[in-house]
């Protein structure tokens, strides 16, 4: 079974990464972008075809390791 | 004083904080690679600054979840005293024995200067060797050193006295909330700081502002 997990940070936590990109896209000419946030995305390959247990299994992975909650949050897609 | 410094893959300030123990406890602290299963009685367990894991996912992500930590969040919780310096800093985060996060500078660029600390709690076996609100000198080496908690763990945290450094004169190097530069668990047997005090030992190094730090630590020991 194929999952993405995407990390994104909490609205209210500074981003200086995603504002230099957004300053960057306006520097290209890109003069309508209103704000960037950057944030990770993960493919991973889960084992069985149970997806509420690949959904629990991935929850736990992402408040053990993939995510930080205290500045991230995190969204499961079962993509298969 | 005892001491131990834990080693992970990627550390390159090992030792400079070796050397700084050794020097002033006069005793070489033990050295424990992340996958040692033993880690010995000592009074203080170090971990220091660098790369660990190539700082990959998050800085101190990877270290954070080794086996090893949970001999050091034991040992932390009966009572000893477990510093963590930058990248060690990070790790202490990521484990959960501190709250908050590091996140990237503000500059974002790599920021390699000295600052000025001010001493926020002098009352911790850390800090007893300065006065509250000394003004030390202390250099910083790192990309992600900007200090983050919600509004409610600042204000618990500031409440509390678990500031023990806060960047001074105008020195904040990375955008850090409240100028915070280093803070304590809530027992504060545990501290974590983004500055180098182990760099600022003694007249070779042009200073020895950081020296109080060990040596209070000592101290207490003793």
């Amino acid at each position: 079974m194929k999952a993405r997990v995407t990390v994104t940070l909490k609205a209210g936590v500074l981003d200086p990464q995603g504002q230099a990109i957004e300053g960057s896209l306006k520097g290209l000419g890109f003069p309508g972008v209103a704000s960037v946030r950057q944030g990770k995305v993960f493919d991973l390959v889960i084992d069985g075809t149970d997806e509420e247990s690949a959904r629990s299994q991935l929850t736990s992975m992402c408040e053990k390791l993939l995510a930080n909650t205290v500045i991230e949050n995190f969204a499961i897609e079962i993509t298969n | 004083m005892k001491s131990a410094v834990i080693v992970f893959p990627g550390l390159n300030r090992d030792r400079d904080m070796i050397a700084a123990l050794t020097k002033i406890s006069g005793t070489a602290p033990a050295i424990v690679w992340h996958q040692d299963d033993d880690l010995p009685d000592v009074d203080l367990i170090v971990i220091p600054g660098g790369f660990s894991y190539g700082d990959y996912l998050r800085c101190g992500a990877i270290a954070a979840r080794s086996p090893i930590m949970d001999r050091v969040r034991d040992r932390a919780a009966a009572g000893v005293n477990v510093l963590g310096v930058c990248n060690g800093f990070q790790i202490l985060l990521e484990a959960g024995l501190l709250p908050g996060a590091l996140m990237r500078n503000q500059s974002l660029k790599f920021v390699c200067r000295e600052v000025k600390l001010e001493v926020t709690n002098a009352d911790t076996a850390f800090t007893r060797g300065y006065t509250n609100g000394q003004v030390i000198r202390c250099p910083v080496a790192h990309h992600d050193g900007n200090y983050f908690a919600d509004s409610d763990t600042l204000a618990r945290i500031e409440g509390e006295g678990r500031v023990a450094f806060r960047y001074a004169d105008g020195t904040n190097p990375n955008g850090s909330i409240n100028n915070i530069a280093g803070i304590l668990n809530e027992r504060k047997n545990v501290l974590g700081l983004m500055p180098h005090p182990e760099n600022l030992i003694e007249s070779a190094h042009g200073g020895d502002d950081g020296r109080a730090l060990f040596s209070g630590l000592l101290g207490q020991a003793a």
